[in-house]
């Protein structure tokens, strides 16, 4: 006990050189360098718009995804994080009543629905859905806006990120970039 | 699936590629020699020892080395542990938020400290930006380095004849924050914040919907500063609840693969590290091939599972495994991190491990009770994979009747002593915790399965806790009273005796005299002893723990 006390006196003084240059230090430098160099990422990527008026507004971050129901609008996942096990009773009742919701709002679309629609994601603001589950939502937002299919899709697809590289990774729509555009507003 | 083969191909590639000179790097530093960061870095340094009033030259015994190991990460809980109490009265705390509950303060101090980062908090809603910055980062940084500085002492235990003495912790400490893990972590923070990962003391940001203008908030904070550490010192604590399954924690798929590169990455590095300060890179490249032979067989039995095996619901047009994945990383990236986070016990997750299929969660969970020597934690893998490969050499020598020798030292009774205390204390607090907690009354109420899989939640935690892992099958209720205790000294147990036991063995090598590699020694460096470690450490593994999978995820995949 005696020459664990002993040492005490360095560790504590090691303890606090680190927190020094590991807490502060090194924190304070990178969120300079951030606040340099990336201000618009490093504050969250929000999206700010300016008005018809002048004023401006923001709408969230682009990175967050944002709770559609409105069928004009393109609909992302389930805002949800379930950890339910995949093979659970529970995960298929889930699955079986969201299907039933896509098919009410869009009864004419009989194709069969993008997994990622009818499951959560691991942080339950996924801003992403796959360019299939945004083709699959083209036809009604094109009849509730009375815009051709076609203007739809190319939307879609200039707000379509690819892969890192080329292979790394999968493809995404950005849901809320989308309906900004839609809405004109971007 | 023919990309995801091909991401997984290059990540093998780039990581074999890098760890190379980052290994060579790493050898350099702790044999204290000069690099191009020592103009830099020296002056910092030495201002270091001044301040501390320490010599860096000073050796120490083996006794002293693990008492300043103990001593320092006690600092480390109490300062942690109190910070939580008190940051409800400190600044930097824009949200308003409360102290923290003694228990979970207890828990997450035991947790950051054993570099685990098991959390039972989601980070935005408990912690300030004082206790992230101050606590927080900072156990990441000194626990990793406290890990590395370890192995250092075993490593000198094989290269030093009749040595008393096997380094300063202190100079270890020093040079590995120093030198390595600050380096690499500004560069990968600069990385991940130029793709969107915020970093920023400002408060959360108010803002309104697209559809219905609904009050939204962006939570904000110093976050890629502790997120490049997080990953890169096998730490894994999440930043945001959602840890980098959260955009703002990792947003694209470029970050992603900085991340998950950054899981493995020093682990991999420190076997080659390894090889040249035993002065024998075959040693290194031995164990370098036996955990990556585990690890790809892992990371294709977890894709092919996730990719094949989900299950199919009516009208919905799957593609593998979405649930609780991120689209930007669909089942591809998502394997791949479940591997690695699991094979390093790092335990950050970019989906959620609790909705993988039941063999996709079982391979991730069997990473973690092998003892995290695949890769494994920075430093405590190498010396725990180094604890196999002596009960390996034991054993091969009991067959044969000959006197064990590993790297030219003897092991004798004292040495295997040591080593069975490093293999055994994981498994048997795994199994000792997750009984303990199946047995309380009301722990149903903790699971959000039921059945098997509930069982598998329980289990998932403690072998988890008892890896210093910090990965969870997310829906098990983490934050009662029993978990935090039991979970919190399980932490610290199982961090501490490995690593005291370490540096004991350590010191009993530096003692030995070396003996010449003669015609009846056992190589340690050729396929047949690869083989021979690849089956013991599997039989150790299985016969852990078969009875438990058994009752867990081997039953929820045969009844689904």
């Amino acid at each position: 006990m005696k020459s664990l006390l002993k040492q005490l006196r360095p560790a504590v003084l090691f303890f606090l050189a680190f927190t020094v240059v590991c807490g502060v230090a090194y924190t304070g430098v990178l969120t300079g360098i951030a606040r340099l160099a990336f201000r618009h990422k490093a504050d969250g990527s929000v999206i700010t718009v300016t008005l018809k008026d002048g004023s401006k507004r923001e709408y969230g971050s682009a990175l967050l995804a944002q709770e559609f129901t409105e069928p004009r609008y393109l609909i992302g996942r389930p805002m949800t994080v379930s950890n339910l096990s995949p093979v659970s009773g529970e995960q298929a009742r889930l699955v079986a009543q969201r299907t039933a919701w896509w098919r009410e709002l869009d009864p004419e679309n009989t194709a069969d629905i993008p997994a990622d629609l009818v499951t959560a994601s691991g942080s339950g603001a996924d801003p992403y859905i796959s360019p299939k589950a945004a083709e699959y939502q083209a036809a009604r937002i094109a009849k509730a806006r009375g815009m051709a299919e076609g203007e739809v899709l190319a939307v879609i697809r200039k707000y379509t990120k690819g892969r890192f590289l080329g292979f790394i990774g999968e493809p995404g729509v950005n849901v809320l970039m989308v309906n900004l555009a839609l809405d004109g507003l971007i | 699936m023919s990309f995801i083969i091909l991401q997984d191909a290059f990540f093998i590639a780039v990581l074999a590629a890098l760890s190379v000179p980052l290994g060579l790097y790493i050898y350099k530093v702790m044999d204290g020699r000069r690099v191009f960061l020592s103009r830099v870095l020296a002056p910092v340094e030495k201002a270091v020892y001044r301040v501390c009033s320490v010599r860096p030259g000073e050796e120490m015994r083996p006794r002293k080395y693990a008492l300043s190991v103990v001593a320092f990460s006690a600092a480390g809980f109490l300062f942690l542990f109190l910070l939580q109490l008190l940051q409800g009265f400190l600044p930097l705390n824009p949200e308003g938020l409360k102290s923290v509950s003694w228990h979970l303060a207890f828990n997450t101090a035991a947790s950051f400290v054993s570099n685990t980062n098991w959390q039972a908090y989601a980070g935005e809603s408990t912690m300030t930006y004082l206790t992230q910055a101050l606590g927080l980062t900072v156990q990441n940084f000194v626990s990793a380095a406290t890990g590395i500085a370890v192995l250092f002492v075993l490593i000198r235990g094989f290269a030093m004849k009749q040595a008393e003495t096997v380094g300063s912790f202190w100079a270890d400490l020093t040079r590995v924050t120093l030198y390595v893990l600050i380096p690499l972590s500004i560069v990968s923070s600069v990385l991940l914040i130029s793709q969107g990962v915020v970093q920023t003391l400002s408060p959360y940001h108010a803002a309104a919907s697209l559809q219905d203008g609904a009050r939204l908030t962006v939570p904000l904070g110093p976050a890629a500063s502790q997120i490049a550490i997080k990953q890169l010192g096998t730490n894994g604590g999440g930043f945001f609840g959602a840890n980098s399954a959260f955009p703002l924690e990792n947003p694209t798929p470029f970050s992603n693969f900085i991340e998950t590169l950054s899981l493995l990455i020093i682990p991999a590095a420190l076997c080659v590290t390894f090889g040249k300060a035993v002065k024998d890179g075959r040693q290194g490249r031995s164990v370098y091939a036996v955990m990556l032979i585990l690890f790809i067989a892992s990371l294709i039995v977890i894709t092919v599972s996730e990719r094949f095996l989900a299950p199919h619901f009516g009208s919905v047009a799957a593609f593998g495994n979405m649930e609780g994945k991120e689209v930007m990383n669909g089942v591809g990236a998502s394997s791949l991190w479940g591997a690695s986070t699991t094979a390093a016990s790092n335990g950050a997750v970019n989906a959620t491990p609790d909705s993988f299929t039941p063999l996709g969660g079982m391979v991730m969970m069997f990473l973690m009770q092998l003892g995290e020597i695949v890769f494994g934690g920075v430093g405590s893998g190498l010396y725990g994979m180094i604890a196999f490969v002596m009960l390996t050499v034991f054993i091969a020598g009991l067959m044969v009747g000959r006197t064990p020798e590993y790297l030219g030292k003897k092991i004798e009774p004292f040495d295997m002593k040591m080593v069975c205390l490093l293999i055994l204390a994981p498994p048997l607090l795994t199994l000792i915790g997750a009984a303990a907690a199946a047995l309380m009354p009301g722990a149903q109420n903790w699971l959000n399965n039921t059945g098997a899989h509930g069982f598998s939640e329980i289990l998932y935690a403690f072998t988890s806790m008892a890896n210093n892992n910090g990965s969870a099958f997310a829906g098990f209720d983490a934050n009662t009273a029993f978990t935090n205790i039991t979970g919190g000294v399980v932490m610290l147990l199982v961090r501490f005796i490995p690593i005291l036991a370490t540096i004991f063995l350590a010191g009993n090598l530096a003692r030995k005299k070396t003996v010449a590699a003669g015609e009846g020694t056992l190589s340690t460096s050729n396929a047949t002893f690869v083989g021979l470690l690849l089956g013991v450490i599997l039989i150790i593994g299985a016969l852990s723990f078969l009875p438990s999978l058994a009752l867990g995820p081997i039953a929820d995949f045969l009844t689904h």
